[in-house]
């Protein structure tokens, strides 16, 4: 075509230097993003000193972010905004809520930028909670953790889990910086149809169940209903396998004082999954099958057993009614206490810049009481600390194995949190190795290597990171 | 040529001769183009050159983002992935499209319409509903492997986006089925516009079907061919919905392509300076591409 657009084509030609000459001044003239934490009002362990009282705070409007937009946990923070408007009149609360995926990409830009969210949910972990810490974006809760008794509300596994060093480079212990109000495990759920007509009670041991699942295979029942395609199913159930063998290990590793990842269980737990692929207790298709249509699929009838968390009952519930039931993962022996991979909800946390800290605070103790734990059972969530409402709850339906199931856990202190806190890269890393073992491409002993690889790496950094920050504590 | 100069100076020049004043009519345009794309990206070439995990201080990082293209095996592969699925997002697409289209010219067929829409339907659909269908049709209990069963070909079914080998030509005829519609399009347009003469004179010459189309309709799809091909290896290399609804560039990172890295590594990652330099990567390698389609296939010089 003989259009002369030959002055047009010289446009970008020209544009790209002209850019590259204002990346290099902005470069030059030293301005670099981001803040180095000096800004931080909360240095300290907190401000308050008595029991905050909104009433006295006058008109105010308390920006919170959070992403429960499911069901049950939607509307019980719904009516909890509510009655804490009602019971403090001239509080507004104005929600923002996003899904979970929404929110991990713009609550950095919101959190950093000049009008913060008085009250954020951040994720635990080194991406997202320890790097707030780190840029100085959350205030510190250790005093209103006294005031309010959050110390003794919630049991130290779980408070742990919401803690970050002084210093902003460890995850796991230090300053607490935020308070979670739902707890969550990794569980079995089980079919009783399914298990029934194979001739299988729920299983108490582990050796039960793991012969249980021979025995369905021969009947030609799917075992355990799995789908990975969305690469996080598999950490779930890796954990509930590794938890098996090394349960104290695993946590200890996770929180950066353990032995690492080079293991025996390691090992173990990942020739375990492959075993269960190659006999066909897990699904053949199952690096392609959605998680969603896993679940979809166990709900209709197909398969025995399904490993994942409490996030998942109300859904399951619907379709499934009294068939469904669920269990923490069963013991070595009889009546042992049992070991699983499971945490809490994301963390309340109040920001730094936040103008009402105090009024954040209040909100974040009534979100936690005993009054709300009772609205989440109301509404089919598992409160992390249990109140009286639960206790009612019949022990034979599926919440009420839940709630025991629950309480089993935490009394055992029987929780291993999400292995891929490990590291910051760690989510990647053992998913994709996870992959590899499910397709049968990766041996337990390079799975081993790989993560210990990835969380080598990390541990060389944290040890500089706190050589770096000692000197600097000492002044 | 200066932009004071007085108005005389203009009444001696030839009508069509660039002026001044040009300027000031592309100024608005200019200004949206400079705010939103040039500001952003001079933003990001900056950011390409630095350490930031998107909340402390940035460190300046030199080269080494860049370094790290090269030399990271995590940020090479998803450059090789793209530059595989370009063969099925640009080049499978043109060439169905060409068969299609010379098909179509020739043969006449009842109820064109119907078809054109069909195969054009793809490029309607929001790329996630695409996404989304084609991820039910390449499940393991999905229609693909349902249909190869019931021909008796179950042995060839298979996890399609769960198998190393297999996920990312699974997505690639994904984006083969989108990109083909469009190539299409331009191409019956295309045709319609080579003169008939043309054909008329390479039948009497004794022409066939091959050679007709060799002689006749790809010299005179020339312009098309080169705007279908930058538009789909534009719309091949910044794929990321596609990946990222179907496999979140798994197995493994065997789906992985430079946009959902760029995605991943900003937002999942807090790598940044990382995300940003693979960013402008994949602008500058998209650039060269279509410059150099536009040079060898429509033979411009630019």
């Amino acid at each position: 075509m003989g259009c002369p657009r030959r002055a047009a084509r010289h446009r970008p030609a020209r544009a790209l230097p002209a850019v590259l000459t204002l990346g290099a001044t902005l470069l030059a003239a030293g301005c670099v993003p981001g803040t180095d934490g000096s800004g931080a009002a909360g240095t300290g362990t907190g401000v308050a000193t008595a029991v905050p009282d909104p009433a006295k705070a006058g008109k105010t409007t308390l920006t919170v972010w959070d992403q429960e937009i499911r069901g049950g946990t939607n509307g019980e923070i719904t009516q909890l905004n509510r009655e804490f408007e009602k019971k403090y009149p001239h509080v507004r609360i104005k929600r923002v809520a996003r899904s979970f995926t929404d929110l991990k990409t713009t609550l950095k830009l919101a959190v950093s930028g000049n009008n913060p969210p008085d009250v954020i949910q951040a994720n635990q972990g080194y991406p997202d909670m320890v790097s707030f810490v780190r840029a100085g974006l959350l205030t510190p809760l250790d005093n209103y953790a006294g005031i309010y008794d959050w110390n003794t509300r919630y049991p130290n596994t779980l408070l742990n889990l919401n803690r970050v060093s002084v210093d902003g480079t460890d995850f796991g212990r230090g300053r607490l910086y935020g308070i979670s109000q739902t707890g969550e495990f990794v569980g079995l759920y089980y079919n009783k149809d399914v298990l029934r007509k194979a001739g299988l009670k729920p299983p108490r041991t582990w050796g039960e169940f793991t012969a249980g699942l021979a025995r369905l295979k021969e009947r030609g029942e799917l075992p355990v209903q799995f789908g990975n395609l969305d690469k996080y199913p598999a950490i779930h159930t890796f954990g509930v396998l590794q938890d098996q063998y090394a349960a104290a290990a695993t946590r200890d590793t996770v929180l950066g004082r353990g032995t690492g990842f080079d293991t025996a269980a390691t090992k173990d737990a990942a020739t375990a999954l492959r075993d269960w692929m190659r006999r066909g207790y897990l699904p053949k298709g199952a690096g392609g099958l959605g998680y969603d249509d896993a679940a979809k699929m166990f709900a209709s009838g197909d398969g025995a057993y399904l490993m994942t968390g409490t996030w998942l009952l109300a859904d399951l519930k619907k379709t499934m009614g009294d068939k469904l039931g669920l269990m923490p993962p069963p013991p070595a022996k009889p009546g042992g206490a049992p070991v699983t991979t499971g945490g809490q909800g994301l963390a309340w946390s109040i920001t730094s810049r936040s103008r009402h800290p105090e009024v954040a605070a209040a909100y974040l103790d009534f979100l936690t009481s005993a009054h709300a734990s009772d609205v989440m059972t109301r509404h089919g969530v598992l409160p992390a600390v249990p109140g009286p409402a639960a206790a009612r709850v019949a022990p034979d339906t599926v919440d009420g194995q839940m709630i025991d199931g629950w309480k089993r856990l935490s009394a055992a202190d029987g929780l291993v949190p999400y292995l891929d806190y490990a590291t910051p890269t760690f989510y990647d890393t053992l998913s994709a190795a996870l992959q590899g073992v499910v397709s049968g491409r990766t041996s337990p002993e390079k799975l081993a290597a790989t993560l210990q690889q990835d969380y080598g790496a990390f541990q060389r950094t944290q040890r500089r990171r706190h050589a770096q920050s000692a000197p600097a504590e000492s002044r | 040529m200066k932009s004071t100069a007085p108005t005389r100076a203009y009444r001696r020049r030839a009508p069509g001769e660039p002026r001044a004043v040009g300027y000031l009519y592309i100024l608005p345009a200019l200004l949206v183009y400079a705010v939103f794309l040039l500001y952003p990206f001079g933003q990001s070439v900056w950011l390409s050159f630095v350490h930031w995990d998107g909340l402390t201080a940035a460190t300046p990082a030199g080269f080494d983002n860049y370094r790290d293209l090269f030399g990271d095996p995590a940020l090479r592969a998803p450059f090789a992935h793209a530059l595989l699925l370009l063969v099925f997002y640009s080049a499978l697409p043109v060439a169905i499209g060409l068969l299609l289209a010379a098909a179509m010219s020739r043969v006449r067929v009842h109820g064109m319409t119907f078809f054109r829409t069909v195969l054009f339907l793809p490029q309607v659909l929001a790329l996630i509903v695409v996404a989304v269908a084609w991820r039910s049709i390449l499940a393991p209990d999905g229609l693909l492997n349902d249909t190869l069963r019931a021909v008796g070909l179950g042995s060839l079914a298979r996890p399609w986006l769960g198998d190393y080998t297999w996920a990312l030509p699974a997505v690639g005829v994904i984006g083969t089925w989108v990109g083909t519609g469009l190539c299409m399009v331009l191409f019956l347009a295309g045709v319609q516009r080579i003169p008939r003469e043309l054909y008329e004179a390479a039948r009497m010459d004794g022409a066939g079907p091959v050679r007709e189309f060799l002689a006749v309709t790809l010299p005179g799809l020339r312009p098309q061919i080169a705007v279908a091909l930058t538009l789909t290896i534009i719309a091949g290399l910044r794929n990321f919905d596609l990946i990222y609804i179907t496999t979140s560039g798994g197995p493994g990172n065997a789906t992985s392509v430079p946009a959902y890295e760029v995605y991943h590594r900003a937002f999942e990652t807090n790598q940044v300076g990382s995300a940003a330099a693979v960013g402008v990567a994949l602008t500058v390698l998209i650039f060269a591409l279509t410059v150099t389609v536009s040079r060898l296939v429509e033979g411009r010089r630019v």
